[in-house]
Formats: structure tokens, sequence, C-alpha cells
């Protein structure tokens, strides 16, 4: 009886599913995006009628799965290098644009400590570094990759100009994407995290987190490069341009990026 | 070849298999021989990691680990140490996972043993204790191998609950399957791939030695 509607449920739910999975040319973006991206995606669909799908993972991992004949038709990396690498190897149809620039931010849990200044966003990292070292806990630092992930090499970068590297060794716990990172960050055994910007201004995290900006002149500028893939079609194509156009570059802004073409403070 | 790396897997496979040893010989013993109101349950418990997708585990195994959950809490308190994000919490994890790859075999060997052999050493005067020590481990210990072999290969190679739970801290929890896959992130293909074929050289070794055993006994207890 049970297994009987078990398998109406499925037979009901499967067109939809179907419907779905047909759903126009699929977007391979940086996690760091997945945010901002569905909302500049509503308002394209809700303008044009076209619908886009959206894989949001590491700009590392669509590098390789692009390079491997992956079904994607736009590419929207955290970085310039993915990009770049896929255009040397013949998979892209140009070398793209630059459509925004990442920021880091300090994330942390409220009423994790004390919210550092803005003038010293890091006072929160140094805290749980002095306190570990006086024996006081181990309350974690959380950060993307710097193996592999852009925001990672960022965070790297910030804490090494600050001094906090080294001592901060003990206290790092490394996410595989910035998005985990952030999941990481939030955790009751976590001081606090370097994360994207943009992620931290997310509807889903802003209720549940405090944030400090980090100086872009702390880290290597992150620009954020896009390009189509050989053999696009006509509505990711369409989704390129809008990305470049006012209103999209708008909403991108609203969530923290910095636009391609200001300049590093 | 990343030496610290592998170091923690083999650690965390060698203290799973420890304390995993004693918990499946009694599981096993007992499911096998015992009949209790529940049992069926109490089976399908313990094969639950097989078929639960290792997210789902880790999700669960995060919210219970934090340091304000119930569990994560009593055990910041008895340890002075959290869960998340240390060797301690993965080792956890790992007994969860692995609880049917130690129990299964075991139970399946005790269930290969006569219940009379039992019976008559009680009579002949053995204790209980004896009569597992003398007369039971004997026949059983092909299946004890294999559980411990299967319990090893597939602690080595667990990657999707180390990776929600674990934070990749270098010589904590960021074991050989995480650095493979950081390495070909990273695009290092030759790193990822000395790694990758140790891997399949001790995953196909237990396989065999599994093999070889059954073959002995006379059929697969797998």
């Amino acid at each position: 009886m049970l297994l009987k509607r078990l398998l109406l449920l499925a037979m009901l739910a499967m067109p939809a599913a179907l419907a779905q999975a047909s759903g126009g040319a699929i977007v391979a973006a940086a996690s760091s995006l997945q945010f901002a991206l569905a909302e500049v995606a509503e308002r394209f669909t809700s303008e044009t009628g076209q619908r886009l799908r959206f894989n949001y993972g590491s700009s590392g991992n669509f590098r390789r799965q692009i390079a491997q004949g992956g079904p994607f038709e736009l590419f929207l990396s955290a970085d310039e290098q993915q990009v770049l690498a896929l255009h040397d190897a013949g998979h892209t149809e140009d070398d793209g644009v630059i459509y925004a620039r990442g920021r880091l931010a300090w994330l942390q849990r409220p009423g994790r400590g004390d919210l550092p200044e803005l003038e010293d966003p890091l006072a929160g990292a140094r805290q749980a570094i002095a306190a570990y070292q006086a024996g006081e806990g181990r309350a974690r630092l959380a950060l993307a990759n710097p193996q592999h992930a852009p925001y990672g090499v960022a965070a790297r970068q910030a804490l090494e100009q600050a001094g906090l590297w080294a001592p901060s060794e003990p206290l790092r716990i490394l996410g595989e994407n910035v998005s985990q990172a952030a999941q990481f960050a939030l955790s009751a055994d976590a001081r606090g995290g370097l994360v994207a910007y943009s992620l931290v201004l997310a509807p889903a995290l802003v209720e549940r987190s405090e944030h400090v900006l980090i100086p872009e002149r702390w880290h290597a500028p992150l620009n954020q490069r896009m390009v189509l893939i050989r053999g696009a079609g006509e509505t990711a194509r369409a989704f390129y341009a809008y990305l470049q156009r006012p209103e999209a570059r708008a909403i991108l802004a609203d969530y923290g990026f910095a636009l391609p073409d200001s300049e590093v403070p | 070849m990343e030496w610290t790396a592998l170091s923690v897997s083999l650690r965390l496979a060698l203290a799973t298999c420890l304390l995993l040893l004693p918990l499946g010989l009694w599981l096993g013993r007992t499911l096998a021989t015992r009949h209790f109101r529940g049992k069926a349950l109490c089976e399908a418990l313990v094969a639950l990691p097989l078929v639960m997708p290792p997210t789902v585990l880790g999700f669960y195994l995060m919210l219970a680990f934090g340091a304000e959950a119930p569990f994560g809490a009593l055990w910041q308190r008895l340890t002075g140490s959290g869960l998340n994000f240390t060797f301690g919490g993965i080792l956890l994890a790992s007994l969860v996972v692995n609880l049917p790859f130690a129990v299964q075999p075991i139970q399946r060997a005790f269930e290969g043993v006569p219940p009379h052999l039992r019976e008559a050493a009680w009579c002949s005067g053995l204790s209980p204790w004896q009569t597992l020590w003398r007369i039971e481990l004997p026949l059983v210990w092909p299946g004890v191998i294999s559980a411990l072999a299967l319990t090893f290969a597939h602690t080595l190679g667990e990657f999707g609950v180390i990776l929600m739970v674990g934070g990749a801290i270098d010589g904590e929890t960021r074991t050989l399957a995480i650095a493979i896959y950081d390495r070909v992130q990273a695009f290092d293909e030759s790193g990822a791939a000395v790694m990758s074929a140790m891997l399949l050289t001790v995953s196909f070794v237990t396989i065999g030695v599994v093999y070889g055993l059954a073959r002995r006994r006379g059929g697969p207890h797998v």
C-alpha cells in the first residue's frame, strides 16, 4: 500500500522533474555567486522569458569539467586564472571579461566575542590566537582551502600581511570551497572566518551572522572573469551580455562585489 | 605522497579497527545466537550506514558534534575539546560509518557455528568465556579477519563524512582521501596519482584477503 502510494507520487513528480531538467542552458558559477546570481537570473528570466540552469561549485572544479567537455555554455569564475587557462587550451570563445571584483570579509556568529572594528578587522582572529596560546580553548578560524580556492588565497594573504598566518596554524579549518568555509565560520566551535563578502550579505546569512569588511589592499585583487564556452547558445549569450548591463551590475554591487572598472583603493 | 595525510589515515584506520573489534564481536555474536524482541530493528540499525548517503550522516554528525548540541557539550565537558574539526570527531564518525563492515562478517561467521557445539562445550564444563575463547573464536576467525580488513580499507577511503566534519586540518583531520581531492582541485595530477595508486593497492590487497579467507571457509561471509 505504502509502496504503491510512493510509486504514484514518483510518477506524478516525474514530469515536473523532467521539465526542470530540460530548462535551458547550463551556467557554471563560483559558489561565492550563488545568492547574487540567483537574483540576476530572476530579473533576466522575467525580462526575457529565457531560462537558465546554474551549477555552483569551486572554480577549479569547473575548469576541469569544462576541459573534459562538460555541458556548460557560460562559466563565471571567482578568479582569472581558470578562465585564461581554458582560453589557452581553446575551450572558450575568447578570453572573456572581468564582471566583478570580489571582496573579503570577516564573518562570525552574533555574540561570539566582540565584533572587530572596521580599522582592525582581524582583531577576532588575533584574540583567538592569543587565547589559544594562553591555553584558554581552541576557537577555530575558517577559510577556504588556499591550495585551490581563490578566496582562500586572499584570506591567506590578509592573514600574512597582519603577521597572523604562522600563529593561526593550529586554529585554521579549511572549507572545500568558500561556502563551506562560511558554514564552518558560523559553527559553534569557530571564532569566525574569512570568506566572500557576497555570501555574507546573502539574506540566508545576514540574519544569523555579523561581519566586517577586509580592506582590499590586504590581498591581491579578486578579479572574477567570465567567459562563453565554445558552442554556447543564444540564451547563454544573452545572459553574458545582460551581466554587463547596469541592472545586473547594480545587483552584483548590492551583494558587495566591486565593479570591474572601479579602482582598488 | 603526503606522509602526514597518510599517517592520519593509518592512525584513523587502526583506531577504528581496535575499537570496533570488541564491539563487533559482542554485537555479531549476540545477533547470531540470541533471539529477542526488536532484533530485526537492531540489525537494520547496524546495516543503516551501508545505505545512508555519507552527506546525510555527515550532516547529522555535524549537528550532534556542535559545542551547543547536548552531545557535543557533554563531550566538551568530559574531554575539554570539541568534536567538530578534531581527530576524536572523525574517529567517532568513522566508528559509526564502519559498524556494518565490522559486525556483519562476524555475525555471519557466528551463525555458521552449529549450536550443538556450544552446548557440548558447556556440558563438558567449559564456562561461556572458555567456550568463546577455545571453541568459537578458532571457528570464526576468518570472519573476524574479514571484518577487520573491510573496516581498515573502508576507513582509509572514507571521504564524504570526513569532508563535512573534518575541516581538513593538516596532521589531524586531513586524511589521504581528502588530500587526493585537494591535489586534484589544485591541478596536481601526479601528486593525486601517487596517492590514488597507494589506496588502490591497499583496497585490492584487502579484498584479496577477504575473498581468500571466504574460499578457505567454503563460502563468502561478506
